[in-house]
C-alpha cells in the first residue's frame, strides 16, 4: 500500500471524532454517559454508551471492535499448524483451551485421532488453563465492587499455575503446544508431583477467596439480586458457560457433548445456581475452579503411557470438507467451524466465541439498573475483549 | 524553575533533578490485549512488584502520569484514542511500547485492522520485545528508561519546543 505516515495521521485525525472520550449532555432524552474504550472496568477496550436519567440507566449499548484483529481473515492465509499461534491469542487468559477445538476440528477432517496419552495431557492442560483464567476473575470481580486485596492474592497464586503450564509448553501465556494428531512434547520429569502440590495451593486459594469475597457483607449487598437473568432469556440470547449455569440451566459441553477430551473417565459434577444474579455467577465460577482442581487430581493419577503423536504427514493438507467442534472453554462455548478445500490453508474459519454471545445480553440486562451496578454486572458476565472482537 | 526554562542548569543540579525524576514516576498503563495481563502481573502482583523501582502504577488520569506503557495490539479504531490520551499527558513524557503488536504489528503484520506499530501514532522511547514479554522484560524496559532519564540533558529536553512526530 502506498499510504505514507502523514496520510495515516490524517486518517487518524479524521477518525478522532469517533473516539472522543468524554461526557456529553443531551437535554431531551437524558444524559449520555460514555464508558471506555479505555476504562479499567471494561477489561481492555470495550465501550459502553448509556443514556441516563439521574442514576438510572434508560438504555445502554456496547460498542465493540476496538480490539478487532481480523482472525477469521488471517486464518485463510496461514497453514493449519500456524493457525494455533493465532487462535492462542483470542482468549488470552486461557490460551491452551483455544487451540483444542480448532485442532479437534482439523483432526476430524483428516480422520486422525490423538493417542490416549495425548488426549489425557490435553485435558490436563485444558483444565489448568481454566484455573489460570478463572482465578483472575475471582480477584477482578472483587476489585470491580471495591475490594483491592483479592486481586493481589489472585495474581500471586495464579503464577504457580502459569509456572506449571510453562514447564510443559515453554510459554507462560501462549503455549502453542497442540498439534494435529497429538502434542509437541511429553510431560517433563517430576511434573505430575509438582502439579499436585500446586493444586493444593489453589485449593487453599479457593477457600481464601470464599472467605474474603463471598462472605463479605458489602460484596453480597452489591451483587445479590443485581443483574438477574432468567433461564429463558439466558437461552434466547445464546449465553454459555458459567453465565448459563448461574441461571439454573444444567448444560455443560464437557459432560453433554464431549468431543476428543477424556472427561468421561473422571467423576465430577456440573454446578448450577437457581438465582441468575451477579452473586450466583461468581459462586458458580468459584465452584467450577474447585471442580477443575478435583478433575485434575483424578486425571494426574491415571495418565496412560504410550506415544503422544499419531501418524500424520509432515506437510499437513486437510481433505475437503466441513467440521464444527465446540468445547467448554473457561468463558463458555467456543466453537470452530472449519471449511477446507484440500489446501494447506483453511478456506474459511468461523469462530464462535463465548464472550461475544455473552456480551449481546448487555442492552437487555443494563436497562433500568443504577450506574454503579453497570460495573459489577459487566464484571460478573466476565468477558475478554479478544474473545469478543476477535 | 527559572534556571530550567532559561536553559542554564549547572551539571550537578541536572544530575540531582534527573535522579529525583527517575525514582518518582507515575505510570499510565494502557492495557489493550494479552500484554495487559503481563503488565498487570508486573504492576499489581507481589512477585514482580514494580514499586521497588520507584514507579507508581494507577494514576487517576493521564494528566498525572510521567510515562505511558502501551501494551497490546493497537487497532486503527483505537489509535486516535491512544494519540488523544498521550496528548493529555504533561511534558516531559515517555512511552514504553510493550510487546510485538505495539512494536510492529506482531502476529497481525498482515491484518487489515491493526496499526503496524504504535510508533506511527506517538513517539516511543523504549521497545520491549516479546509476545507477550515476561514481566521481568517489562521491568528491564523500565530500568532502561530510567537510565535514559538519568543521562538526559534537561536543558535540551525542556527547551520548550513541542515534540513533533513526522
Amino acid at each position: 500500500m502506498a499510504t505514507t505516515e502523514s496520510d495515516q495521521m490524517a486518517y487518524i485525525a479524521a477518525q478522532a471524532a469517533d473516539a472522543r472520550v468524554n461526557v456529553e449532555v443531551e437535554t431531551d432524552e437524558g444524559m449520555t454517559l460514555n464508558l471506555g474504550p479505555q476504562h479499567p472496568a471494561t477489561h481492555g477496550t470495550l465501550r459502553i454508551v448509556a443514556k441516563l436519567d439521574g442514576e438510572k440507566v434508560l438504555a445502554a449499548e456496547p460498542i465493540m471492535g476496538y480490539m478487532h484483529r481480523g482472525y477469521e481473515k488471517l486464518t485463510e492465509v496461514r497453514t493449519y499448524p500456524q493457525v494455533t499461534t493465532l487462535v492462542n491469542r483470542i482468549d488470552w487468559l486461557g490460551s491452551f483451551a483455544n487451540e483444542v477445538p480448532f485442532i479437534l476440528a482439523a483432526e476430524q477432517l483428516m480422520e486422525v485421532e490423538a493417542p490416549p496419552r495425548a488426549q489425557w495431557i490435553r485435558t490436563v492442560l485444558f483444565e489448568l488453563s481454566r484455573i489460570a483464567n478463572i482465578s483472575l476473575f475471582l480477584g477482578d470481580m472483587a476489585v470491580q465492587v471495591g475490594a483491592t486485596t483479592p486481586v493481589f492474592y489472585a495474581f500471586r497464586d495464579r503464577e504457580f499455575v502459569l509456572n506449571q503450564i510453562e514447564r510443559v509448553t515453554g510459554g507462560r501465556f501462549h503455549p502453542n503446544f497442540d498439534r494435529i494428531g497429538g502434542l509437541k512434547d511429553d510431560l517433563p520429569k517430576g511434573w505430575i508431583e509438582e502439579t499436585g502440590a500446586v493444586l493444593g495451593k489453589m485449593r487453599d486459594f479457593c477457600d481464601e477467596m470464599e472467605e474474603l469475597v463471598l462472605g463479605n457483607e458489602i460484596f453480597q449487598a452489591r451483587t445479590r439480586g443485581i443483574g438477574v437473568i432468567p433461564p429463558d432469556v439466558a437461552l434466547s440470547y445464546g449465553l454459555s458457560g458459567a453465565n448459563l449455569r448461574a441461571s439454573g440451566i444444567d448444560w455443560d459441553i464437557r459432560r453433554d457433548a464431549n468431543v476428543g477430551l477424556v472427561y468421561d473417565e473422571v467423576d465430577w459434577k456440573v454446578w448450577t445456581h437457581p438465582d441468575g444474579d451477579s452473586f450466583s455467577r461468581f459462586w458458580v465460577r468459584l465452584q467450577e475452579t474447585r471442580e477443575a482442581i478435583n478433575i485434575l487430581e483424578q486425571l494426574l493419577g491415571g495418565i496412560p503411557s504410550g506415544p503422544i503423536m499419531a501418524k500424520v504427514p509432515r506437510i499437513i493438507k486437510v481433505p475437503a470438507g466441513e467440521a464444527y467442534v465446540a468445547t467448554e472453554n473457561p468463558l463458555g462455548e467456543m466453537g470452530f467451524y472449519v471449511v477446507s478445500q484440500g489446501d494447506l490453508t483453511p478456506f474459511r474459519v468461523k469462530i464462535r466465541s463465548a464472550s461475544f454471545s455473552n456480551m449481546s445480553i448487555t442492552p437487555w440486562l443494563l436497562k433500568g439498573v443504577f450506574v454503579p451496578d453497570i460495573i459489577s454486572i459487566l464484571a460478573s458476565l466476565y468477558f475478554i475483549l479478544g474473545d469478543i472482537d476477535r | 524553575m527559572g534556571l530550567v526554562e532559561s536553559g542554564k542548569i549547572p551539571k550537578p543540579l541536572t544530575k540531582l533533578l534527573n535522579m529525583s525524576r527517575r525514582y518518582s514516576m507515575w505510570v499510565y498503563q494502557w492495557g489493550l490485549a494479552c500484554c495487559a495481563i503481563e503488565m498487570g502481573a508486573a504492576f499489581a502482583s507481589p512477585r514482580y512488584d514494580v514499586m521497588r523501582l520507584g514507579v507508581i502504577p494507577l494514576p487517576a488520569s493521564p494528566r498525572q502520569a510521567d510515562f505511558l506503557v502501551v501494551s497490546g495490539t493497537v487497532t486503527d479504531k483505537m489509535a486516535p484514542a491512544v494519540r488523544r490520551l498521550w496528548e493529555q499527558m504533561p511534558d516531559p513524557k515517555y512511552v514504553i511500547s510493550m510487546g510485538s503488536c505495539a512494536n510492529c504489528g506482531g502476529p497481525y503484520w498482515d491484518s487489515y485492522s491493526v496499526t503496524k506499530g504504535v510508533d506511527q501514532v506517538i513517539p516511543v522511547d523504549v521497545y520491549v520485545p516479546g509476545c507477550p514479554p515476561r514481566p521481568e522484560a517489562l521491568l528491564e524496559g523500565i530500568v532502561l528508561l530510567q537510565e535514559r532519564i538519568m543521562n538526559e540533558d534537561m536543558a535540551e529536553r525542556w527547551k520548550g519546543d513541542p515534540i513533533v512526530v513526522e
